[in-house]
Formats: C-alpha cells, structure tokens, sequence
C-alpha cells in the first residue's frame, strides 16, 4: 500500500513545506536547524518570492543549507556571508538576500563583516542561529558559550578571566545606525515557533521596503554538542542560555526597545 | 593620466557593474578615482569602500556568482588578506577582475614597485590547485587595455583574472587613448547565475564537494581548464630575429630592457626582449623556440627570482639561463641590466 493511499488529503495533518527540497536534512534528530530552515522557507513560500531570493549559507553545520531550502544560493567562506550578501544586493537590489550563520560563524570569525553590515544597513536579513558552541566540529567553545559551560575546548568550563565572557553580539547590532529589526526567537515550542515565524516574516517585509538591516537570532540548542538527550537540551537552554539571551524585539522600526 | 586611474576609467568605460575595494598604497587612485566619477551617474556602476580586503573580496565573490562583471583592486599585503576568497572564486569558477599594483614585500615590506608577487599570482596564491588568468601591462596604455581584455577571459573560461602591475605603472603618467563607453551586460547565462530562480532549475554557488570522487573529478575539469588557457597567451618579441642573447621580462622590468637592448643594438650586441603579456598561461612554447636559437637567457625581474623558474622550465637546458633581480622596492636602471648582460653574455663573445 502506498503512503499517499494512507494519507488522504481530509487526513493530512502535516506536509512537508513545498520549498524544502526532499533531501533528507543533515542535522542531529532533535536539533532545531530543521525548524528554523522550514520557518523561513514557509514564509518565502506564503510571500511568494521564491523566484526573487538568494540564500548564503555559511561554514559549519548548516553549509549545506543549500541541500534543502529550495531557492538560488551561495554558499559562503567562514564568517563572510554578510560580505557575500552585500556583493548580490547592491548589484541586484530588488531581489531578497538573506544569510544563515551560526555563533562561531557569525559572532567570532565574521564580527568584522557582521558590523559593518549591519552599520551600512545593507537592505538583507541575516538569520543568526546562537546554540554557544561549534557544532560541526565537535562541540568547541564558541564566543557565545556561557561562563561556566563545558566545551571541548573548555573542558573544565568556560573561565571568563582568561576566555573572555560571552558576548551578545544581537544587542551590539542593534546599537549600529543600519540595523532596523532586530529580535531574539527560539523554536523549540508550538508558542516560539509561532513567534518565531512572525519575526521571520517581519524581517522579509523590512527587507521589501528597504528600510534597512533585519537581524534574528534563534536561541537553539545543540543536544550531541552539549551531550544531552533533545528534551533535556531544551530545559537546559530555558534555565541556562535564556537569562543570559532573553527572548524578544530589542529594536522594532530602527528604535531600541525600552524594557522596563 | 596615472596607471591607476587608466585602470579606473577603463572599467566604467568597459561597463564594468561594480568595483569593491580598499584603500592601499600605491593603487588607492583608483578608489578615490572612481569616487570622484561618480559611476553611478555615468553607467550605474556601484562602488563600495569594504572594511577590510578580506570583505572586498568576498563581495566580489557574492556578485561574480550573479553574472555581473566585477573587479577589485589592491597591493601585495591587501591581495595577500584576498587569497583566500580568491581561492573560493576559483573554486566556484566565477569570473571577475582583481588588479594587483604590486610593492615590495615580505609583510607590510615597503610602498616601493616590486615584482615580487609573481609567484603568489602565477601559482596560485591561496589553497589548492587553482590558476588566475594573469595579465602584466608594461604601460599606461596597457593598463586601460587589459581590463576590458581581464573581462573576455575571466567570462570565457569562467575564471578569475588577474592584472600584476606594480607601484611603478601604477603612478607613472602616460598619454593613454581611452577605449569607447560599452554597455553593461543585461543579459546572464542562466546556466550558472544566482538571480533567482526564474523559469528555471536553482542554482548554487559552491566550491564544497564533500565527496571526493566529486571534488576530484572537479579537480580535473578545473585543470583541463587551466590548460585550454594556453590558446591566449600573449607576448611581445623585440629585436628577437637575429637575437643571439634574449632577455625575458614583462612589466615594468620590460621597459627597462626595451632600453637596455637598445643600449645593446648601439654596440653592435645582438640582444633580444620577449616580454609576456600573460604570465599565467606563460608563452612557455615560444621560449622554446626561442632557446633553440639563442647562445644564453637572462629572466630580468624587479625580485630576487621567480619567473626565472618558468623560464628555466620552459628553456629545459637548453641553452643557460641567468636571473638578473632587484628585491625589495629598488628599481635597477638600463645600465645595471646592461652591465649583467655584458658579464654573462657579451663579454665572453
């Protein structure tokens, strides 16, 4: 019996996003890469600009990224997609262009092109995806792994003395004149996915007016980095990385959120 | 007109789409050259001052992949940071134009002309087996010429070319007929570009094969490429006929030798120049000829030594061949050249 003989269309629940290609995603069972790829390409799909986008991707483990969203892309050298993302859309400035960047990607190698994207107000969304650790490599430390977290680079936890604390690079954008969105999401509920895909789609429409940068970070986790069951990952980034990472808009409309 | 700005003007008048760059002594004119223009009125080009060579180069990487024409430029410590997105655009095979006004190194070295980045242009330069296309003008002529020339190969072969100048073409004024205003491409091999995907399949643009059956078979291609190149190689010969010595040099250094066989013709010495104008392909078939006909050859480089290698190679033993140099920023005059010739060559006659 074939699968769709199974499924009829008034029992289908759930389908697979049409411009998430069929290849099978790389990533660890439980990881949230998968989501966040679905998100954005759900949003591309309901704004019917898949023909008119360009995706980076970037090194590490999503620089296959190109394998399952479904639109044009280039993949990037370690840290230099906001660069890459900058060549495309000044030379074709009608078309979406976005990059998809982990924290060692984005936050340590790419700092440099990371700010001076954001301070240019380059019209692109840079998607940023913050689990606090290398995850392709291994599980190395990374800028943003909190004080005290293990790492295989840290194995006795991250000394902020002579490792330096981790650093919130979302909230430094978001003081840079270019930047017009900038939020910090997470989809690892029903509630933050929603959430999630509400500030994805924002970030595109800031992206079709021109007004400027549009910046998210995706608070994730990193189960085989960080050596823990999916669940487990999900409890400890809520008890761990989300004081240190709070979730929310902390610039809407190119003005800093004022949290009372 | 300044090298530099001869390479400035001739890309807005080659319709080249756009120009990312940094600020570098000694080819920052043809930044603030283009600035002043205002391209964007003239052609629509863009022109963006990077922070740093290493964004310039991965800006052009990201727009090459879109079919436009787009070039950078820079000097040795600034194309040294570029290696290694250039090493990734080689990889994606995207054509685009780096200019390289080359000063004497190593490190920051000195703000000097030098042809020490030969090596570093001709072989490679950042990882992996990879050739640029590489150009050498001689004058300010050359430099305006080679650009729109730099764009015919890159989009031929889908490669990136590149012209070695140095500090000396660079800030050397020249009279220079300027070539007419060409269009801008409007128009892109669909193939390969990412625009979009537009009544059409995706396209990516990548220089990863995880497998490596894929990344060697890649491999291949990439080099069957680099020798179908060797169909454009381009030289210049000068007194070579009845040459009994031959000199080889391009750039800078070349113009020294046009005079320093000039010098030799006045005494009766039977000196040739063959100048190549690609040094990547080399006219290593032509120098083979050339060295069943000739007694000995000097390579004259502003350097302690390195297209002599390909000279060597080229030559086979032939016939011996010499190296006369000047590392490090100082430029030798005719009579320096002269007087190595007249050592190895012409006062054994």
């Amino acid at each position: 019996m074939e699968v769709n003989e199974i499924i009829r269309e008034e029992n289908l629940v759930y389908r697979r996003t049409p411009l998430m290609t069929p290849a099978t995603l790389s990533y660890c069972p439980g990881c949230g890469h998968g989501t966040i790829h679905r998100l954005i390409m759900e949003v591309i799909e309901e704004m019917g600009i898949q023909e008119e986008t360009i995706g980076i991707a970037p090194v590490g483990c999503s620089v296959l990224a190109y394998d399952f969203m479904d639109v044009d892309f280039s993949q990037a050298a370690h840290g230099r997609a906001p660069a890459v993302a900058t060549g495309i859309k000044r030379l074709w400035p009608d078309k979406y262009v976005f990059t998809y960047q982990g924290d060692g990607d984005l936050a340590a190698i790419g700092t440099g092109e990371t700010i001076h994207a954001c301070n240019r107000g380059e019209d692109i969304t840079i998607f940023f995806v913050n689990n606090g650790i290398y995850g392709m490599t291994g599980g190395q430390m990374a800028p943003t792994t909190l004080e005290g977290m293990k790492s295989t680079t840290s194995p006795y936890g991250r000394n902020s003395e002579t490792m330096g604390p981790p650093y919130k690079i979302t909230e430094m954008v978001a003081q840079l004149g270019g930047t017009y969105y900038v939020t910090r999401q997470s989809v690892h509920k029903p509630g933050p996915v929603r959430k999630a895909k509400k500030a994805i789609r924002k970030a595109f429409e800031v992206q079709r007016d021109k007004k400027g940068l549009s910046f998210i970070e995706f608070v994730s986790n990193c189960n085989s980095g960080w050596r823990m069951t999916p669940n487990d990952s999900n409890k400890w980034m809520e008890e761990n990385m989300f004081p240190f990472y709070p979730m929310g808009d902390i610039k809407i409309d190119g003005e800093l959120v004022v949290k009372g | 007109m300044k090298g530099n700005e001869a390479i400035a003007e001739a890309a807005i008048r080659a319709g080249v789409d756009a120009y990312f760059g940094y600020p570098i002594t000694p080819q920052s004119e043809v930044l603030e050259y283009l600035t002043l223009q205002k391209p964007e009125e003239r052609t629509g080009m863009v022109i963006l001052q990077a922070e740093s060579e290493v964004a310039s180069i991965n800006m052009i990487y990201g727009a090459a992949g879109t079919g436009k024409k787009v070039m950078t430029s820079s000097s040795s410590p600034g194309i040294s940071l570029m290696q290694e997105g250039i090493s990734y655009i080689a990889g994606a095979e995207l054509p685009c134009l780096i200019v390289n006004v080359v000063r004497g190194g190593p490190g920051l070295g000195t703000i000097q002309p030098s042809q020490a980045d030969y090596f570093q242009s001709t072989k490679g330069g950042g990882h992996g087996d990879y050739h640029l296309i590489v150009l050498a003008p001689a004058s300010v002529q050359e430099m305006a010429d080679f650009v729109d020339l730099a764009f015919e190969l890159a989009f031929k072969y889908r490669n990136p070319a590149m012209i070695l100048s140095d500090g000396l073409i660079g800030q050397m004024m020249e009279k220079v007929e300027l070539p007419p205003q060409k269009a801008r491409i409007d128009t892109y091999d669909q193939s390969w570009v990412i625009t979009g995907k537009k009544n059409r399949e995706r396209n990516i643009i990548t220089s990863l094969n995880l497998d490596p059956e894929l990344q060697y078979e890649h491999n291949l291609k990439l080099q069957e490429k680099y020798r179908r190149m060797s169909e454009d190689v381009m030289f210049e010969k000068f007194d070579c006929d009845d040459a009994e010595f031959l000199l080889v040099a391009y750039g800078s250094s070349a113009r020294i030798c046009q005079k320093v066989v000039e010098m030799a013709r006045d005494r009766g010495k039977k000196l040739g120049l063959l100048r190549p104008q690609t040094l990547f392909p080399f006219p290593t078939e032509e120098l083979n000829k050339l060295s069943r006909r000739v007694k000995g050859i000097m390579a004259v480089e502003l350097s302690a030594g390195q297209m002599v290698e390909d000279v060597r190679l080229a030559v086979n033993g032939k016939v011996p061949v010499y190296h006369y140099g000047t590392p490090g920023g100082k430029i030798h005059s005719p009579e320096d050249v002269l007087g190595a010739v007249e050592e190895k060559f012409i006062g054994g006659l």
